[in-house]
This record gives structure tokens, C-alpha cells and sequence, in this order.
């Protein structure tokens, strides 16, 4: 049974420097990068030491957890650095490009007669199941368990992230591979949700549940649609997966190779030409960023959106999950009276002498300020104008600080990820790090229930 | 600029220092400070506690200047230099300069007093604690000198606002922590501790006590009285004797004659009436309530179910009035049989839903409960101005009783959100 969704809390920050629909090919990056911070939870146990020549697809390293789980090379070289943190744990592995590509050649792989162990064991050992999450917990999906359904959203809402739209045109064959091949790992429906006005390819494929979104952000986080269709009780698993990674999935099936490639949405304020690059997953962003140009000396790269994504370095590089970069300037300077004087440019869900409320269609061009200090709680109801699930967010947040289990069970844990909070976050008056510890709070249970 | 630059020297020198939240203190009053953001979304909305509390003072500014009006017209009324007023809310008797001075130079020590001792308070703990200073006293500090009675002694108020700050705020934490109100604890401190300067018929009006004591003292002028429509009505059919205007003639009446005659319902609901200084005027504590849900800082959901419970309970004692339950010459006829509508006007009523039962902290944080605790507290308002005349406002008490009932109300607003996930996990293991 299709259903639609519409939300009404939300918030649609609209922001300068969308990337416009022309696609690039980005300069080859010299060097990849798979960065374990990217795969929250995962404890990884090096293959592939200094010096290895591996291939496209060629495990790097695989989960301490669950041996079979690997994790592997976007891009054919040498591993040349593996820099690690405290207790020796690994931080980041660097691979020099070969200038020849060669893959690992897993074979096509029959659809028809595999069952679900079969599609296990084949994403496991190709380097395609981290990109399969699960919730509870936010974290990349135990292959042990079943999940009662699987959630793909075609539609993204947070600001100046790529349009699936756009980046999956043509895509049609490898989008329904994997489909199928991820519909034998559940009982249950394979959700698909499309904006309501889109032309996503996804909206064509066999052997889903289709659902057309509308509504301000989040109504495009793959959290909101699972509470409006299918929410997430105690004991229940939901695999969710982004829709380009369906195409890496599905490329693997069709054609035996790992193919880490990547249309990335290049934006932001400070961009001078925002617009899409095709490159792969672990590249360097400067690959991209200054093709795009960048018109400040005092900016912030972001892998991901404004919302969600990570702050990374200028030579720093693609996070494997990431399809957007974007980049806005640092707010690090002081501003004369800022809290009382009339506020005209930057967003706000109030009217305190802010005035965004007069103009919803300006794109605005927000700085990484946090226009305030950290404050205890102190406002009730903000949130909940935000938060479109049936959950009390403030009251959630505290019983993580306070790291108290059973309430933080009783309260709607299992349904949320740190990207839920995002909205909250940015409305918060008092400052308060919402995604920090909501993240906090699911790594405590993890720990203590699993 | 040089200065912004110096001040960013100063911030890093005194950094890691206990004088670095007082200095912080002031300095984010000049400047919105330059911290990015680290974690989790890298963008913020505009808004923080400073502009927030802000907004709440902005709303209570009209107040305060109608206070100002207010305590001079009251005291030149009182000793006869002027008369009542004829021409409505800009009437020339209210506005005029000689009303202003004679208030400013009265309220504005109140404010000046407030807002130095409980800010130092507020600086101490921040300073041994570590922690920035928080803007809750922003506000409570702007709300202390409207609610108490003009006359009262500064040190009285420092005493006062110590306490308030110390037992109300920081033993439990600071800002965003506290259970109970701190500017109601404040007056409710005065109250307990000093009843004689916070009810009665001598206190309302600036110079009667003064002119009390100078006829104790042997002096024959005439004594101040201004008693509030509360006392007024408490006494409803009791007999009053005054002198009439020519100072001669002694006029007996009653309590609720002598009123109805004093002010009309125009008069309360302007603001023309004794009262503690900020709480008067009806009319600028509805723009200000307009005006904070205007821009979504103040909850409308707790103001209007305030003024339904206060309505509700007004319309049971007009029903008991009516149904001649009471007699009159019962003590709590005068109150009782108050119209229903009226109880929003006179009194503190207004001011104390508008502005201190919104306060985020200490009221529901839930939006179901919101409506609940707004509507005890009109409710139980009420219910304590009628039957507790010795306390001229139940709107104090009964805010400070739905603080210590609003955890309460929200545990049972959130079981319910906790219910309705465990009956879907039911409906679906079944």
C-alpha cells in the first residue's frame, strides 16, 4: 500500500549557492582516502599495511565485529599512509591512484535463483554492505539480524544537498538490481519515497512501495518517513540505504565491479560556479572546490550538507557516504551588539527583531556562527515546531545527558538518528549540541542494551 | 577596529580565569562573541537567550514607563494636587511631567537596585563556578521593581532579591534549572517577611506611609490612603467614613460604594488605580502580551488558558453569588460577586499570566500541559483572591504553586506519548 507523506513541521533553510545541473568530470584526485570516522562503531583491522598495491574493490580492512564485513579500496594504487589515534586505532588510510584502473572482478551476479543468504554474503565480501545503515542506533547494519523493512528516500530536503532527480538519471538498471537483490533480505516492503513533484527515477522501479513526499525538511530524512510509515518499535530493525549507493550496489550485481563513483553537488555561498562533479568516493575535495572557485580566503569545507556533514580541510577528502560539498564562511568574527540590533540576513523561526518570517523565498547566506553561547535549556516548544515525530525531543535529549536507559527507551530512542535532531539544533536558542548528544546517547545503549 | 581587537585581548588574557565570565558578561553585551560551531549542524538560527530575554524587556518597557506616570498621579491624587482623571487613556492629568518625575525618581532606584544586586549574585556563582552567566535575571530583574509596592525600602528589595537569586536560582543550578519563579520567590519573600510593607491600605500610594508616620508623629494633615480595588472589594459592605473634598463633611459608605465610585471600569482597565507599579495598566500588559506572541517568545497557549481558568472560576462565584448561596454579608460576598470579566482587569492578575506564568522554566514544558497549567493557574487565582482576602493576589501564589506542579503535569503529558509507543509495540507483538 502506497502512502504519501506530508509533514508541516519543518523548516526549509534556503541558502545561496546552489549547485546548478551540469554535470563535470572532476580533475582525477591523487590521492583516497576511507576515513573510519565515516563508519560510526566500526573497529577496523587493517589488510591491506604501507605499501600494498591493491586494486578497485580490494579490501582495505574489514569490522573487527564481523570478520566478513569488508571495507574496500575506491580506487587502484598503493596504501601509502595509515595514520592512527589514540590506543593505536586507526584514524585514516591514504591510497596513491595508479594511473591504470584494474578491478576485482566479483562476476555478475544471478538475481534470480540467489536467496538472502546469498546477497549476504556477496555485499559483505564486495565492500557494498557498509553502505546498508540500520536503525536503531544509526550505524551500519548488523548482517545477523533481519529487518522488518527496507527505506530508501529519493528525496533530499536539507539545503544544498544534490538532487537525486538529477544524479540518478540513467540509472535505471543498477537502481533496480539492487532493489531486488535487497528486497530478498526483508520480510517486509522495500519503501521508496520520491519528492511529490519529481521526476526520480525511482519512481519507476518493480518491486517497491513507492511514496510521494512533501513538506519543508526533514520531510526528506529517511527518519521522518519511517515514523509516518512504518515506525520503529522495540526489537525492530529498519535497514535504510542512500540511493546513489543503490547504484554502486546494483552496478556491482550487474557488471562484477566495484565502481566508487560519485556525483557530488559542489555549493555554498562562497562558490563562484556551484555545480555537480562526477568523481569517487574518498577524493580529495580540492579536486573540486577550486574548479567551482572559491571566492573568500576564510571558509569552511563541509563533506555532506550544512545540516549533517563533516567540517573537513581543504586538502582534505570525500566522506564515503557523501554526494554534496559545501562550502560557507567561517563566522569567526564578533559582532557589534548582535544580540539585540534588527536581524535581516540570517534565518530564524522567531520574530524577536528577526525578520527571515518576511521573506520566505530569500536565499540567505549563513556563516558558521553560532550566533550565541551554550545556554542550560531554557525555551519549551521551539523543537516541537521542527520536529515532525511523535516524540518529545527535549525531554529525549536530557534523558541522554542524564544517560538514563529506560526512559530514553520509553521515550522513542530507537526511532531516531543524530540527523533527525539537525532542525532542533539549529533553532536552539540555547546552543545546545542536539546530533552530539543524541549520537552520545545511542552509543551509550548500544553498548549497554545492543 | 581597535576596540573590537582590544577587547579580543582582554577575552584571551582573562580566559580560563574566574574573572572570565565577568568579563564575558559584558563583553557579549557588546559584542555577539566570535565562536563557531563544532558539532553537528554547522549553521545556527539567530536567535540566542540574550535576544530572547531581550524581547520579554521590550514588552515590559510600556509598563514600566505607565508605572512611572502612575505612582505620580497616584501620590498627586493622593494629596489632592490634581484630579482624577476625565479624558480617557491620554488624559493630561495622567501624562504630565510633574506625575513622571515624581515616579522616576521613585522606581528608577527599584531598577537600578534590582538589577545590581542580583546581576553581582548572578557574577559570584558564575565566577565559582565556572560557568558563563546565564540572562535569566534579565528578565527577573526587570520583573522585580514592577511588582512590588513603590514606597518599598531598597535594602528590603536587596534582601529580597538575594534571596531569590540564592535559593531560588543557584542552589538548584542556575538559569534553566530552578523550580520555582525567582522574581515571584522575590516577592514572596517580601510578603512573608515583611507583610506590613506589602498589603494594607498604606503602601500603594507613594508618600503614605510617610505621611502615616508624621501623624503619628503629631502632624495633623490628612492621611494617604490607597487602597487597591482588591482591598476594596474584600471589604465590600463593610462601612468606610471619609472626608469630603471639602475636609469637613464626613461621609459614611461602604468599602464596595466607595470603590465603584473611585474608579470605573476604564480606569482598571488603563491602569489608572494603587497598585504594585508595573501591574496596572491592562491595556499596555495586552499589547505586551501581543506583542510576545508576535514574535513567538511568550506562550500564547499558557496566556489564554490563564485567562479561560480565571473566567471559568469568576463565572462559578458569579453562579454562586446568583443562585443566593452567599449572603451578603458574608466576607467573601464583595469578591464573589465581582463580574467574572472584571477579575482579568483588576489586580495583578494580567501582568502575572502575561509574564511570569510564561516564564519557559518553571512553567509546563509541554504543550498539552501548557494549557492545563495555564488554566490552574486563572483558575486558583481566583479562587485564592476571593477566599483568602488577607492576601491581596492570588495570582502570586497560585503561579508559585503550578511551579511546583508542572513537572507533574508534564510527566503525565509525556507517559502519554510513552503509552502510545508501548500500545503500537502491543498492537503489533499480539
Amino acid at each position: 500500500m502506497s502512502k504519501d507523506i506530508r509533514i508541516k513541521k519543518g523548516l526549509d533553510i534556503k541558502l545561496q549557492g546552489e549547485a546548478e545541473k551540469t554535470l563535470t568530470n572532476a580533475v582525477a584526485s591523487n590521492v583516497y582516502s576511507l576515513l573510519p570516522v565515516d563508519f560510526h562503531g566500526i573497529t577496523p583491522k587493517l589488510i591491506a599495511k604501507v605499501g600494498a598495491k591493491v586494486k578497485t574493490g580490494e579490501p582495505i580492512f574489514y569490522n573487527k565485529e564481523v570478520d566478513s564485513m569488508n571495507f574496500v579500496s575506491p580506487i587502484s594504487g598503493e596504501v601509502i599512509e595509515v595514520s592512527r589515534g589514540e590506543k593505536r586505532r586507526i584514524t585514516g588510510i591514504k591510497i596513491q591512484a595508479a594511473k591504470e584502473q584494474t578491478y576485482t572482478e566479483h562476476g555478475t551476479f544471478d538475481l534470480s535463483s540467489a536467496d538472502a543468504e546469498k546477497v549476504k554474503n556477496h555485499l559483505l565480501v564486495s565492500g557494498c554492505w557498509p553502505f546498508i545503515k540500520q536503525r536503531p542506533y544509526d550505524v551500519i547494519a548488523n548482517p545477523t539480524k533481519s529487518p522488518k523493512a527496507i527505506f530508501i528516500s529519493g528525496y533530499a530536503s536539507a539545503p544544498l544537498t544534490a538532487c537525486y532527480d538529477f544524479v540518478l538519471q540513467g540509472k535505471e538498471a543498477e537502481l533496480q538490481a539492487a532493489v531486488t537483490a535487497l528486497g530478498k533480505l526483508t520480510e517486509g516492503s522495500v519503501h521508496v519515497s520520491v519528492g511529490a513533484k519529481s521526476s526520480n527515477p525511482l519512481a519507476g522501479l518493480n518491486g517497491i512501495v513507492l511514496h510521494k513526499v512533501s513538506g519543508p525538511h526533514p520531510s526528506g530524512n529517511v527518519g521522518t518517513q519511517i515514523a509516518k510509515i512504518d515506525p520503529i518499535n522495540k526489537g525492530e530493525t529498519i535497514w535504510t540505504i542512500s540511493p546513489q549507493d543503490l547504484v554502486i550496489i546494483g552496478e556491482l550485481l550487474l557488471t562484477g565491479k566495484f565502481n566508487a563513483e560519485r556525483i557530488v553537488a559542489v555549493g555554498g555561498s562562497v562558490v563562484k560556479n556551484p555545480k555537480y562533479y562526477k568523481t569517487k568516493i574518498g577524493a580529495e575535495v580540492a579536486s573540486m572546490i577550486y574548479d567551482a572557485g572559491v571566492d573568500s580566503d576564510n571558509f569552511r569545507v563541509i563533506s555532506g550538507n550544512v545540516l549533517t556533514g563533516r567540517a573537513v580541510k581543504p586538502d582534505g577528502f570525500l566522506g564515503y557516504y557523501d554526494n554534496t560539498v559545501t562550502l560557507i564562511p567561517e563566522g569567526n568574527d564578533y559582532e557589534l551588539f548582535g544580540w539585540n540590533k534588527p536581524v535581516f540576513n540570517k534565518i530564524s523561526n522567531s520574530r524577536a527583531l528577526t525578520f527571515s518570517w518576511l521573506t520566505p523565498n530569500k536565499k540567505y547566506d549563513l556563516d558558521t556562527n553560532t550566533n550565541g553561547e551554550h545556554r542550560a535549556f531554557v525555551l519549551t516548544g521551539k523543537y516541537e515546531e521542527v520536529f515532525p515525530l511523535d516524540i518529545y525531543p527535549m525531554q529525549l535529549m536530557k534523558a541522554c545527558m542524564y544517560g538514563d536507559l529506560d526512559e530514553m527507551e520509553a521515550l522513542g530512542m530507537y526511532e531516531v538518528a543524530p540527523e533527525d535532531f539537525a532542525l532542533t539544533e539549529f533553532v536552539c536558542v540555547s546552543k545546545q549540541p542536539h546530533q552530539e548528544i543524541i549520537r552520545k546517547g545511542l552509543d551509550l545503549m548500544l553498548k549497554e542494551i545492543g | 577596529m581597535a576596540l573590537k581587537d582590544k577587547l579580543h585581548d582582554l577575552k584571551m588574557k582573562y580566559a580560563g580565569t574566574k574573572m572570565s565570565p565577568v568579563f564575558n558578561a559584558f563583553h557579549t553585551f557588546l559584542y555577539a562573541p566570535n565562536e563557531t560551531t563544532h558539532s553537528g549542524s554547522h549553521i545556527r538560527g539567530a536567535d540566542d537567550l540574550k535576544r530572547t530575554m531581550n524581547t520579554v524587556i521590550m514588552a515590559l518597557v510600556p509598563c514600566l514607563i505607565f508605572g512611572m506616570f502612575n505612582a505620580g498621579y497616584q501620590h498627586h491624587l493622593a494629596t489632592g494636587e490634581i484630579n482624577s482623571v476625565t479624558g480617557g487613556f491620554f488624559s493630561a492629568e495622567f501624562w504630565s511631567s510633574s506625575n513622571f518625575w515624581v515616579g522616576f525618581a521613585k522606581v528608577l532606584p527599584l531598577v537600578i537596585v534590582s538589577y545590581v544586586v542580583g546581576l553581582a549574585v548572578e557574577m559570584f556563582f558564575a565566577a565559582k563556578n565556572g560557568h558563563e552567566v546565564e540572562e535569566g535575571y534579565l528578565v527577573t530583574g526587570m520583573l522585580v521593581p514592577l511588582i512590588v509596592p513603590i514606597d518599598i525600602p531598597l535594602w528590603m528589595l536587596s534582601v529580597a532579591v538575594i534571596f531569590g537569586v540564592v535559593l531560588g536560582k543557584e542552589v538548584f543550578g542556575g538559569t534553566g534549572m530552578n523550580i520555582l519563579n525567582p522574581a515571584l520567590l522575590i516577592r514572596a519573600f517580601l510578603f512573608f517577611a515583611y507583610p506590613t510593607w506589602m498589603s494594607g491600605d498604606k503602601v500603594w500610594v507613594h508618600g503614605a506611609v510617610e505621611r502615616t508616620n508624621e501623624i503619628a508623629a503629631g502632624s495633623n494633615a490628612d492621611a494617604i490612603s490607597g487602597e487597591t480595588l482588591l482591598g476594596y472589594y474584600a471589604k465590600f459592605g463593610q462601612e468606610l467614613k471619609y472626608k469630603a473634598a471639602d475636609g469637613i463633611t464626613e461621609i459614611t459608605t461602604t468599602y464596595g460604594d466607595r470603590a465603584n465610585e473611585l474608579y470605573s471600569i476604564w480606569d482598571m482597565f488603563y491602569g489608572f488605580i494603587p497598585g504594585s507599579v508595573g501591574e496596572t495598566s491592562t491595556l499596555l500588559i495586552l499589547i505586551g502580551a501581543l506583542f510576545l506572541i508576535f514574535s513567538k517568545i511568550g506562550s500564547w497557549r499558557i496566556m489564554l488558558s490563564a485567562a479561560l481558568g480565571a473566567l471559568a472560576m469568576g463565572l462559578i462565584f458569579n453562579f454562586v453569588v446568583d443562585s443566593g448561596w452567599i449572603t451578603e454579608s458574608s466576607k467573601f460576598y464583595g469578591l464573589m460577586s465581582t463580574t467574572y470579566w472584571h477579575h482579568l482587569i483588576i489586580g495583578g492578575f494580567a501582568f502575572g499570566a502575561v509574564y511570569m506564568a510564561t516564564d519557559p522554566v518553571t512553567a509546563s514544558q509541554t504543550n498539552k500541559g501548557k494549557w492545563i497549567y495555564g488554566f490552574l493557574i486563572g483558575f486558583i487565582s481566583i479562587l485564592i483572591r476571593v477566599f483568602n482576602p488577607a492576601y491581596p493576589e492570588g495570582v502570586m501564589l497560585a503561579i508559585l504553586l503550578m511551579n511546583v506542579f508542572a513537572p507533574t503535569i508534564d510527566h503525565y503529558v509525556v507517559q502519554g506519548n510513552v503509552k502510545r509507543r508501548m500500545k503500537r509495540l502491543k498492537a503489533k507483538t499480539a
